[in-house]
């Protein structure tokens, strides 16, 4: 039976193993506190806890600030605040400075559940890409989590860090090895390529694969972690089935399937291409997560039924004249 | 405001506070806290002040409010189901898939809604920009905005602060719910905003503090804030309300951690005992075997 972790308990305690260790980490938050979970943090070590109060622009700045100073700071917001309420100071003062900022950025997509659409952050992962050089990486289980929160605070540079707060289920093993830029392939399959980000998306797509291994469909699982630098070596050499389905808790614009068709437009034409994510024209909404995930077409079977179209349609285009393929896109 | 007045008023205060409790009950968790510190308020603005007509929710010549701390949603909802801008059992329907009824004010979803909140800091800025509007059209009436002492960490709450002091919005009334905390503890331990009439005061504001949940001492200061709109004498006003975080609530009320709660059906009823109302909405369900 697979294990599950409250993620933020595995990002606080981590943290304090850090700071244990010697690394001159000060955590930031803006009354958020309860919510990213770092309590047990702030009373190991008082000193290096900062809350700014409800004040996201100051939160980054601060954190700025903190760095040019020598510090390794980690800010933590809900991520619709971390990206849309901090983005210049975040762009500029950390960014384009040169800075060594860690931004967590937490609640990604449908899991802001019952705070509803104005938290909600679809585009979190967009604005990011946005900006040169940033590292963006969203961890799928509490190993993950561990490791590249380890590896943030020990590489200088601005990170975003995409935290879901809910229990996960571990994935990895305690000791696996995780690289900057490297994605992990989960399951290989010859037919069709899934390619997912976060915790919530890569357990979605794994039970896709079952259900496609059901019905003669094998499927190779690539857990993303990193949006940027985007994993383009092991992507490609995945792509030679010639259908690949991207699967993002956030909207299909500018995130890891805008990524993923910037990679394919240039360098693997002719690969057959389905986003699941949220549609281009949505907006949040409020609800449970679960209810959510289906009302925007997260789930397993959506990104099966894509998956299935795709492979369908490939098989007929090779016996069918060129150029008559149905559009992918399956939203 | 005669002694009959304001037995009505409590009477209907209790009574919201029981629906807000029934609501979020039902659902099993949210902001309960900063929903009962403002209900004193919505009431008192809903039932003497406003000009509103439920039956049109979009009359344009009705008085506004904006929500600023959007959090708070289900209190207001309460208010305007039991007015009759909806049916009184979408309160059930609060944060559920679909619903008109979200977490945080949503102008495009509810009707009775005037603007669209729960980014903290945000609805003080678009409240002078519609007390601007009506005075830019001459429109008569007031622009009411409720603004929380946390938010008030947020720098755009100062903007909009200078904003509207510089263009003399005496159509904007706002109240800030200082009812000392926020999620993370009590707002003197997490940012200190000390002495904060002097504050506004000294952003240009007309700016007093009283009682938030002394239906008298509101309505006196809302009655002198309105004053400002006199020609010659106009500011914008703010009145910092001294309330308690959970008021009214019995297994919330006062508590460091009743920012967000969970609590279901039995602590709902034990509640409304103690307020001394009867529940409205679930006995319904009960009935129904929901
Ligand atoms: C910009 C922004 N940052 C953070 C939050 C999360 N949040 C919701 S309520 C709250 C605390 C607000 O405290 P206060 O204004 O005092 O509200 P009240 O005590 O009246 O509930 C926070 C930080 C938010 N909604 N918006
Ligand atoms: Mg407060």
């Amino acid at each position: 039976m697979t294990t599950s972790r409250e993620m933020r308990a595995v990002y606080a305690e981590t943290l304090v193993r850090l700071v244990e260790s010697g690394r001159d980490i000060v955590i930031l938050e803006a009354d958020l506190m309860k919510a990213t979970g770092t309590g047990p943090f702030a009373q190991r070590f008082p000193s290096r806890a900062v809350n700014v109060g409800v004040a996201e622009a100051n939160l980054v700045g601060v954190a700025a600030g903190l760095s040019a100073g020598g510090k390794i700071p980690f800010a933590a917001t809900f991520a619709c605040f971390a990206s849309r309420r901090a983005y210049d100071q975040f762009f500029l003062a950390a960014n384009y400075a040169q800075l060594n900022v860690k931004l967590v950025g937490t609640d990604p997509g449908v899991t802001a559940a019952f705070n509803g659409g104005t938290h909600m952050p679809f585009e979190d992962l967009a604005l990011m890409r946005a900006i040169p050089r940033l590292t963006i990486a969203e961890p799928s289980d509490p190993v993950s989590l561990a490791a590249l929160t380890a590896l943030a605070a020990d590489t200088y540079g601005c990170w975003y860090l995409r935290l879901q707060r809910k229990p996960a289920p571990v994935l990895y093993e305690e000791h696996e090895q995780f690289t900057i830029g490297r994605a992990k392939v989960l399951r290989t399959g010859s037919r069709v390529t899934l390619v997912a980000l976060g915790a919530l998306m890569v357990r979605e797509a794994l039970a896709a694969a079952d259900m496609l291994a059901l019905e003669g469909i094998p499927a190779t699982v690539i857990d993303a972690l990193w949006l940027s630098p985007l994993d383009e070596q092991t992507l490609l050499s995945h792509m030679q089935c010639g259908c690949v389905v991207t699967c993002e808790n956030h909207r299909i614009v500018g995130g890891l399937g805008s990524a993923v068709a910037e990679l394919i437009a240039e360098k693997a034409p002719g690969t057959r291409l389905a986003r699941i994510g949220v549609a281009a024209d949505r907006f949040g909404e409020v609800g449970t997560q679960d209810w959510l995930a289906e009302h925007f077409g997260l789930t397993a079977p959506h990104i099966a039924a894509a998956a299935r179209a795709l492979v369908n349609g490939s098989e007929q285009a090779q016996t069918e004249p060129a150029g008559t393929g149905t559009d992918s896109r399956y939203h | 405001m005669n002694l009959s007045e304001r037995s009505a008023l409590e009477r209907k205060a209790r009574e919201i506070r029981g629906l807000t409790i029934e609501e979020i009950g039902y659902l099993g968790v949210g902001h309960i806290g900063g929903a009962m510190s403002i209900v004193d308020l919505l009431v008192l603005l809903y039932h003497r002040h406003m000009r509103i007509d439920p039956a049109n929710p979009a009359w344009s010549d009705r008085d506004r409010l904006v929500l600023s701390k959007g959090h708070a949603g289900p209190a207001l909802y309460a208010v305007l189901a039991d007015k009759g801008f909806f049916p009184i059992d979408w309160l059930l329907t609060l944060n559920r898939g679909g619903t008109s009824l979200p977490s945080h004010c949503d102008r495009t979803k509810t009707p009775g809604v005037d603007m669209t909140t729960g980014s903290l800091g945000q609805g003080l800025s678009t409240a002078a920009g519609l007390a601007l509007a009506r005075a830019m059209d001459g429109l008569p009436g007031f622009v009411y905005c409720i603004i929380g002492d946390g938010e008030s960490n947020e720098g755009q709450i100062w903007e909009a602060a200078m904003f509207a002091a510089h263009r003399r919005l005496s159509n904007l009334i706002v109240f800030a719910d200082w009812n000392g905390m926020q999620i993370d503890g009590y707002t003197r331990e997490v940012i200190d905003m000390d002495d904060i009439t002097a504050k506004w005061t000294s952003f240009g504001w007309h700016a007093c503090m009283v009682d938030g949940h002394d239906f008298e001492a509101m309505d006196a200061a809302i009655q002198e804030a309105r004053e400002r709109a006199t020609p010659g004498r106009e500011k914008p006003s703010i009145i910092i309300l001294k309330t308690i975080k959970g008021k009214g609530c019995s297994f919330c009320e006062g508590q460091v951690s009743n920012h967000n709660m969970t609590y279901g059906i039995e602590q709902t009823m034990q509640a409304l005992q103690a307020l001394g109302v009867s529940p409205r909405l679930i006995p319904e369900l009960l009935a129904q075997g929901r």
